[in-house]
């Protein structure tokens, strides 16, 4: 996650701790491997952590969970009560109810949600394509343009369009996203026709044959060609929102990274040596800023994903920001920890990719 | 997400007035081509001798002489105005419902007026003070929490150190609006419960950096030389440490005010927050979902959260540039 300190100091970096010593001069698959492993037990501790931290919350505070999935009419009746503390293991201890579901969590068993109840693992099963859809075009498409706008404003620093492009990330790290997704469903659906309205298709079109539950990626590959127009064009309004902020945070990560290599005695020589613009950039600026740029392309996928949850119910979309906001608001905590747990896991793994992407992008950070 | 990654920048500024200038203070020279000359004979005549607020004094215009610095402190003074005078400004009475209902913007309501009949500008001038006001609370409560247990952690190290960063790694490993809902909604919606939640969520960046502060602090002759004169634990941190910690963590919390503005107003929109009469902007977007015609409703309040955080966030990033001129005005 410190990817400054790595890059400076080529020597024994990527250790977690930053534990300096003795290089290891062993075979370099080895110390990958050992090195992953490390990464892998710090992950699963984390999000053991994780489980107890959600476990806690949802058990130790004034909420009353049973109350929040039945509703008060049901709470108020004594034997309705009993059979569903039964039927849900909560008339057990606290420590015994956290025992057993870590036992199910071993066997990929995420137990089932109190108020869908089905099985929270199928529950993710369904939202987690929807999300991931929105999220990955979102991801691609703030790359592309964040990086574009970044270097634009580096090498123009100081101009008229340093200055605006500045602003302009500066306002898409401000936009309220909830407001902004309610203002583009206003204008582009409601008033000017241009968008589909809320969900994934439109009624009366049927979902493709399930492939990878995108439905997009499915219907090409079923070859259905109207259902996929259908289903890129609900896309593009949420995919939108999700863009915008992503595209501000990574203009300005990437404007300084580039601002920085722009700075280095070999991108002056190159330009000495009368390298044209275009081999300059891609050769070297670009492949040089990429390490801290990549880095925050993995933070902003993670939030990218937290952040569903106040664009998805806008859009009516069936994704894990619906599911999680709605597991939250009737307290169905393992439906919640199933959501909690996924992203944790998303987020540990694209650090963890990352952290490894530095070794191919710039063969000078060592894993040591 | 910005801060947590801008937290691994480590301390914003060198040490301060007790502490010999520090060797990276000279590298800057070597590499005057990104400061432009300008900045030069101002950093010559002495970083080091003079106090903190007239460094700022000296500093902060130039990040704020330019036009949209001038409209983006404007925009941010008149609404810290408005949280204390909103409600005497507000030309109704942001619960009364004493006019017809859905007037569209006009002459009666100059932004419209709501389901209740209630007068939006009204609510919205009112409602400064909750979100702003909360918003400010939320950041100092977050910088007073993270920067203590980083001191802790950093000055105490050991165990100490491993528990806090332990801890703290864990909080940052959860996803950000998640955690915070899981929270509200496990403590129950009220404006409170929300700032607790998004406590819970915002103290982990404070703690990283005044840590990495601290650690390199800690090894500092004259941190040493307090030590040895039998200074302790306590009289040390007050006297050396957190003289030297505090200008780079108040420009953190400045540039923290957006965010947490917009996690307030998140869960409120989630309702999770503040409940439904008291005008809070994000829960003023929330009530909008359901008259969806009725594009003033959400419009205003969005605006209102909108240029409260850009305007602070500008502020923010001006603060920065100011006390560090090579953290790369991003």
């Amino acid at each position: 996650m410190s990817p400054d300190s790595e890059l400076t100091d080529p020597g024994p970096a990527l250790g977690p701790g930053g534990e300096a010593g003795p290089v290891r001069r062993g075979p370099a698959h080895a110390v990958l491997w050992r090195y992953i492993g490390k990464r892998l037990l710090i992950a699963v501790g984390l999000l053991w952590g994780m489980t107890l931290v959600t476990f806690a919350l949802t058990n130790l505070v004034p909420g009353d969970p049973v109350a929040a999935a039945l509703g008060q009419r049901a709470a108020d009746d004594p034997a309705i009560v009993e059979r569903f503390r039964q039927q849900y293991g909560l008339d057990q201890s606290l420590a015994g109810q956290y025992w057993d579901y870590l036992v199910r969590l071993v066997h990929l068993d995420l137990g089932t949600s109190w108020q869908t109840h089905n099985p929270v693992a199928r529950d993710l099963a369904k939202a987690i394509p929807a999300t991931m859809e929105i999220a990955f075009g979102a991801i691609i498409m703030a790359a592309l343009i964040g990086i574009s706008f970044g270097a634009w404003s580096a090498y123009r620093k100081g101009k008229m369009a340093d200055q605006i492009l500045r602003l302009v990330s500066l306002a898409g790290i401000s936009l309220p996203t909830f407001w902004v997704a309610i203002v583009f469903f206003y204008a582009f659906y409601y008033r000017l026709g241009w968008a589909p309205g809320s969900g994934r298709l439109s009624p009366g079109m049927p979902a493709p044959p399930k492939i990878t539950g995108m439905y997009t990626v499915d219907a090409l590959l079923t070859g259905q060609w109207s259902v996929f127009m259908d289903a890129s064009a609900h896309l593009v309004l949420p995919t939108a929102v999700l863009t915008l902020y992503t595209i501000g945070l990574l203009t300005r990560f990437s404007r300084t990274s580039f601002l920085e290599v722009l700075d280095k005695g070999y991108i002056e020589a190159a330009k000495a040596k009368g390298l044209p613009g275009r081999t300059i950039f891609f050769k070297y600026v670009l492949r040089a800023g990429a390490i801290p740029i990549l880095t925050v392309i993995g933070l902003a996928f993670g939030s990218l994903l937290s952040g569903t949850v106040l664009v998805e119910s806008i859009f009516g979309w069936p994704g894990l920001g619906s599911y999680a906001y709605q597991a939250a608001s009737r307290l169905d905590l393992l439906a919640v920890m199933g959501v909690g747990l996924f992203v944790g896991l998303v987020y540990l793994c694209i650090n963890l990719v990352v952290d490894l992407a530095y070794g191919f992008i710039d063969p000078r950070v060592r894993v040591g | 997400m910005a801060p947590s990654t801008r937290s691994e920048d480590g301390p914003l500024t060198a040490g301060g007035d007790q502490a010999a200038p520090r060797p990276g203070r000279a590298g800057h020279q070597s590499a005057p081509s990104r400061q432009g000359p300008q900045n030069h004979p101002n950093r010559a005549d002495g970083i080091g001798k003079r106090s903190l607020t007239g460094r700022l004094w000296r500093r902060l215009p130039k990040g704020i002489r330019t036009p949209v610095g001038l409209i983006a402190a404007v925009v941010a003074l008149a609404w810290i105005a408005m949280c204390l005078f909103g409600a005497q400004v507000a030309p109704h009475d942001p619960l009364a419902q004493e006019l017809p209902r859905f007037t569209p913007p006009g002459s009666t309501a100059w932004l419209g007026t709501d389901e209740l009949g209630r007068d939006v500008l009204s609510r919205i001038l009112s409602g400064a003070r909750v979100t702003i006001g909360l918003a400010l609370a939320l950041v100092v409560m977050s910088m007073v929490v993270g920067s203590l247990l980083g001191l802790v952690a950093g000055y105490f190290g050991r165990w100490v150190d491993e528990t806090v960063m332990r801890f703290t790694d864990l909080v940052m490993a959860f996803p950000t609006v998640i955690l915070a809902m899981v929270t509200a909604a496990a403590l129950g919606a009220s404006l409170f419960n929300a700032v607790l939640a998004a406590l819970v969520v915002s103290w982990p960046q404070y703690a990283r950096v005044v840590r990495s502060m601290v650690l390199s602090l800690r090894t500092s002759e004259f941190v040493a030389s307090g030590r040895l004169l039998g200074f302790s634990p306590a009289r040390s941190i007050r006297l050396d440490i957190l003289p030297n910690v505090s200008g780079p963590t108040l420009v953190l919390a400045s540039l923290d005010i957006g965010t947490a503005a917009l996690l307030l107003s998140g869960l409120s929109f989630l309702g999770l927050g503040a409940k439904p009469p008291t005008p809070e902007w994000g829960s003023m977007v929330s009530s909008a979902v359901q008259h969806f015609d009725k594009w003033w409703l959400g419009v205003f309040p969005g605006l209102a959260i909108l240029t409260v955080v850009i305007s602070f966030n500008f502020l923010g990033d001006a603060l920065r540039d100011a006390f560090d001129p090579e953290a790369g005005e991003a």
